[in-house]
């Protein structure tokens, strides 16, 4: 039993931070309709330059906020350079702009940075708190549980509470409506990007100082694109839970299924996880449903 | 409503424009209408006439259509729009309300009306006296303010399109089809709503409508489209009291039912009577 709850638990965490780089995901999908294919170059991208600030000799909170204002400026960059000459484009034209996009980031960060590996220490002990008898619980995995909260709180509260916030929410409801009555959506879009950036900075934070920084740091979006698809695509909510079932199901089917058929599941059993969702509930799990009046 | 007497000033006036979609197809061939101060015009013809692309082309909605302007120019309150971006014009007191209304589904009706507010920058303080002006005149808006949009009837939604784009305080308003799907009822109410803006808040309208009878009754002035082209325009009374348009737009031949064939007849007419416009 106990043993079970320490693979369960520690899986749920580990799909906590794929939530982290599906929500930038959801952020981009939501505004634009569009799949991030450059999420992870963003958040490699995030990582290195926090590193590299923070090599430098600067401080810790120095660095953050410089990296704050790269992402932001990325962001901004971003929708001038390319997305507002695309605007009446087809979503793949936007999508392998994003593919583009992904090449251009990850290059020039390296480009820019280096690429070797860099050790990010964020000063979290990365302890085996104990639970009771032999189960227990790193102390990073809360730590970064604890910032995903934070992090979803602040999305909500931005969303639901700020004139920002109900512009991108009547964007993601109907684009030509909210062009209609004025709402600046060039702006908002720069604003969209600079908020994947924000979420890219926290996911490539609490990924770099488990995996350090590198480049294959990227390749965690490949992790949360079946979070991301399997929590419906345009829900933050879904994004979290999508990553808790995601992390469980590959944490336990690695131990349980695995020792069976042979070791290796946790690769694929996500994807063949959130396919086996979508056969039943093809919108994923929180999924917009179209408001219909009939 | 415009007085006999009163001296008219052009709100809106369209010059001779050109509407083409995809570099190919040229939907409006060369309109040219005006909209006076504190007028409401109905522009008026079937379907695929060049009626909403005629509304797009001044809002600059056309844009997201991939048409645009390729000749003519467009000016409001005696500036040049014809370039203008949809965010500026909106701000400037032109705005549009959509064929087939495009609300926000799932924005409660009250944020719906908000959007347009927060365009403006209205202050904290003053968002609640903007809503109940609006609630003034749709009292059944604010019994449902918290619902979400896409739920409320299809009357309902028009009058959320119709109070959102007044939150942006508009001189001129281009109306698409309010009456689209709606019950004869419930369309009457619209225009009742429309005339009594016009009349309360000096709002100007230009109403883009198939419904001929009604748009002729609440409108000072009218323009006919066929094909993209301007083929009849005058006082409202005057259009309405045509014999042509009567037979073609309104469905009166003025000799009472009509047998199958004079129907024949009567197709035929309405061609003839295209062409000789055209």
């Amino acid at each position: 039993m106990e043993f079970f709850l320490q693979v369960f638990v520690s899986g749920l965490l580990t799909g906590l931070m794929y939530s982290l780089v599906a929500i930038g995901f959801v952020l981009i999908y939501k505004a634009s309709g569009v799949f991030n294919f450059a999420q992870g170059s963003m958040v490699l991208a995030a990582a290195l330059t926090f590193v590299s600030f923070h090599e430098m000799g600067l401080g810790f909170a120095v660095s953050i906020v410089l990296t704050l204002v790269v992402m932001v400026l990325l962001g901004i960059l971003v929708e001038r350079v390319a997305l507002r000459h695309l605007v009446n484009a087809s979503l793949i034209t936007l999508f392998m702009a994003t593919v583009g996009l992904a090449s251009i980031v990850e290059g020039l960060a390296q480009f820019v940075w280096g690429g070797e590996v860099h050790g990010l220490d964020l000063g979290i002990p990365d302890d085996a708190l104990a639970i009771m008898g032999s189960f227990t619980v790193s102390t990073f995995d809360l730590f970064a549980a604890g910032i995903a909260a934070v992090l979803v709180t602040g999305l909500a509260l931005f969303f639901n509470k700020t004139r920002t916030g109900l512009y991108l929410r009547s964007i993601a409801d109907s684009p030509v409506a909210a062009l209609s009555v004025g709402v600046p959506m060039s702006r908002m879009l720069a604003v969209v990007w600079a908020t994947a950036g924000i979420v890219a900075l926290v996911a490539g934070m609490l990924w770099g100082a488990r995996l350090g920084v590198q480049f294959t740091l990227s390749v965690v979006a490949l992790k949360a694109l079946p979070v991301f698809v399997l929590g419906g695509f345009t829900s933050i909510t879904g994004a979290i839970i999508g990553g808790l079932l995601i992390g469980a199901v590959q944490n336990l089917g690695e131990i349980y299924i695995g020792s069976i058929i042979g070791w290796g599941l946790q690769n694929w059993i996500p994807y063949a996880f959130a396919l086996l969702v979508l056969l039943i509930r093809p919108s994923g799990l929180f999924g917009e449903k179209t408001v219909v009046r009939v | 409503m415009i007085e006999a007497n009163e001296p008219v000033t052009a709100l809106l006036a369209v010059n001779n424009i050109e509407v083409v979609y995809d570099s190919v197809i040229l939907a409006v061939k060369g309109v040219s209408l005006t909209v006076p101060e504190r007028g409401i015009v109905a522009l008026l013809g079937a379907n695929g006439a060049g009626k909403s692309s005629t509304l797009k082309a001044i809002s600059r909605i056309i844009t997201t259509e991939r048409g645009e302007i390729t000749k003519g120019h467009i000016t409001f309150q005696g500036q040049d729009i014809t370039n203008e971006s949809p965010f500026h014009l909106v701000r400037g007191g032109l705005i549009q309300v959509l064929e087939g209304r495009f609300v926000f589904p799932h924005l409660t009706v009250e944020e719906n009306l908000l959007v347009p507010a927060y365009v403006r920058k209205v202050a904290r303080s003053q968002v609640r006296q903007e809503l109940e002006r609006i609630y003034a005149y749709f009292p059944r808006l604010k019994e449902r303010r918290t619902s979400q949009a896409g739920y409320t009837s299809g009357g309902e939604q028009q009058m959320v399109a119709i109070g959102r784009a007044l939150m942006a305080r508009p001189a001129l308003i281009l109306l698409d089809e309010p009456s689209m799907g709606l019950a004869p009822q419930i369309v009457e109410e619209i225009f009742e709503i429309v005339q009594d803006l016009n009349r309360k808040e000096a709002v100007s309208f230009l109403v883009a409508e198939q419904n001929t009878a009604v748009a002729l009754r609440y409108a000072d002035f009218g323009s006919i489209l066929e094909r993209g082209r301007v083929v009849m325009s005058g006082n409202a009374a005057e259009l309405s009291a045509n014999e042509e348009v009567k037979e073609a737009y309104l469905g009166m031949s003025g000799k009472g039912p009509m047998s199958f064939r004079e129907t024949k007849r009567y197709h035929l007419r309405k061609r003839q009577f295209a062409y000789r416009l055209a």
